[in-house]
């Protein structure tokens, strides 16, 4: 009381919250499936490329995985507004993530594929099946099967990931929840909610991605 | 439209990054040491029957692997300041790294722990040996073999995480690279200078751990 600059939390706040929710959901779902098509075809590529093909993309691959996710996205955004094509926030965020989480399913994917023995494949050729037919009904459904768990850590991570795209001023959830705190001064508030909301996504769905693995081992 | 690079500003400024790389791996350095002190605790915990002592550590390696750095971060540096707790920009960024670092490093401590046969104990027991001597010469050199690859994953991603300091202020590279950027507007180039750095220390961290590995392993690992 007393203090007009601050204003406390109220159910007025709700809408907001809610589009920052669903900015997050919106992003990490853009990124996972374009990440996870992407890696698709770039660890196919990678189980089947020769030595040099593989260490340049390798070298591409490991370039994305080894600088800061808030470092590309800061550079992305800056570069397409140096070179005179700003893009929407939501747009830029969306292409960095993307890359980013295609650069860690590529490997999941790639392990995906190796894991399918030579001798299946071929078993499948002298079966009568085409080259892409052993890929198609082979070599992609035994592989996928095999790095699920794998596959589900990494989107799990996008969704936490996703977080950082607040950085280049895309409203997803803490970014909402940072301009709620620096209105209201109820910060512990704010961020145990925001805390609840990636807690409930993510852990049932690491839960699940473990019964999967320990139903595999067996 | 095209873009003219400047990057003698970068270059004069150099000491500066370096200064802020050296905060970004000591940053990391000592949360994992801190962090795998308290991982080592969580895991024996996490391994008790009792459920009221396995409680709190599985409640903390839940906690931080369900939920973004970037949140444990903001909690430690906006968050705890409603218990009177106002930790340094340094501070927060370090206790939120110690804070997931012990979290993953638990998970990988027990399941190395685990995947070692109970009958290895019976085995070295029935050799005469005391426990001290079944943990030295049996258990642990081939636990630290299975938790050597994944620990260094851990420290290479608190070094990558640790740029998330850039969001509270702290001087490590990427906030470095944030305030020298601010004050000549050469955006572009500070922040490539600092990718490739990060780049560098990762690739060094690796390159280490790799020649650390086949001194200590002797090859069959």
């Amino acid at each position: 009381m007393g203090n007009s600059f601050f204003t406390p939390l109220s159910w007025n706040d709700t809408g907001f919250i809610l589009t920052g929710v669903l900015n997050t959901v919106t992003i990490s779902l853009v990124a996972i499936i374009v990440g996870t098509l992407l890696g698709l075809a770039v660890g196919f590529i990678r189980a089947e490329a020769n030595r040099f093909t593989n260490i340049l993309l390798g070298g591409v691959l490991d370039a994305l995985r080894s600088v800061p996710l808030i470092i590309q996205l800061i550079l992305f955004s800056t570069y397409v507004g140096a070179i005179g094509h700003p893009l929407d926030p939501f747009v830029t965020g969306s292409i960095v993530l993307s890359l980013y989480s295609m650069a860690f399913m590529s490997e999941v994917f790639r392990g995906g594929f190796e894991s399918v023995h030579h001798s299946m494949a071929t078993a499948a050729r002298s079966l009568g099946m085409s080259y892409w037919q052993t890929v198609a009904y082979i070599r992609l459904p035994i592989g996928l099967r095999a790095v699920f768990p794998s596959w589900l850590g990494v989107a799990l991570s996008v969704i936490k990931d996703s977080a950082l795209v607040s950085v280049i001023g895309y409203m997803e959830l803490l970014r909402t929840s940072e301009q709620l705190i620096s209105r209201t001064q109820q910060p512990l508030e704010i961020l145990i909610g925001v805390g609840l909301f990636y807690f409930i996504v993510s852990y049932p769905l690491s839960l699940y991605g473990r019964y999967i693995e320990r139903k595999m081992a067996i | 439209m095209e873009y003219e690079f400047h990057w003698i500003i970068v270059f004069q400024k150099l000491p500066q990054l370096l200064n802020g790389a050296f905060v970004t791996l000591h940053v990391s350095v000592l949360s994992m040491l801190i962090g795998i002190t308290i991982a080592v605790l969580l895991a024996i915990m996490k391994m008790s029957k009792a459920r009221i002592v396995s409680l709190p550590a599985t409640l903390w390696v839940e906690i931080a692997r369900n939920t973004p750095a970037l949140f444990q971060i903001y909690m430690a540096y906006f968050g705890l300041g409603a218990f009177g707790i106002h930790l340094s920009p340094y501070a927060a960024v370090l206790s939120a790294l110690v804070f997931v670092n012990a979290g993953y490093l638990t998970e990988t401590f027990r399941g190395g722990f685990q995947a070692i046969p109970k009958t290895q104990y019976s085995a070295s027991k029935s050799l005469g040996m005391n426990s001290v001597q079944i943990y030295r010469y049996i258990i642990l050199p081939q636990m630290f073999r299975r938790i050597y690859h994944p620990m260094t994953n851990q420290f290479v991603w608190s070094i990558l995480m640790s740029s998330l300091g850039i969001l509270v202020g702290m001087d490590e590279l990427s906030g470095e690279t944030q305030r020298l950027q601010s004050l000549s507007f050469r955006t572009l180039e500070f922040f490539i200078v600092a990718a490739v750095m990060y780049f560098l220390i990762t690739k060094l961290v690796l390159f280490s751990a790799a020649l650390i590995a086949r001194r200590v392993f002797r090859g069959d690992l």
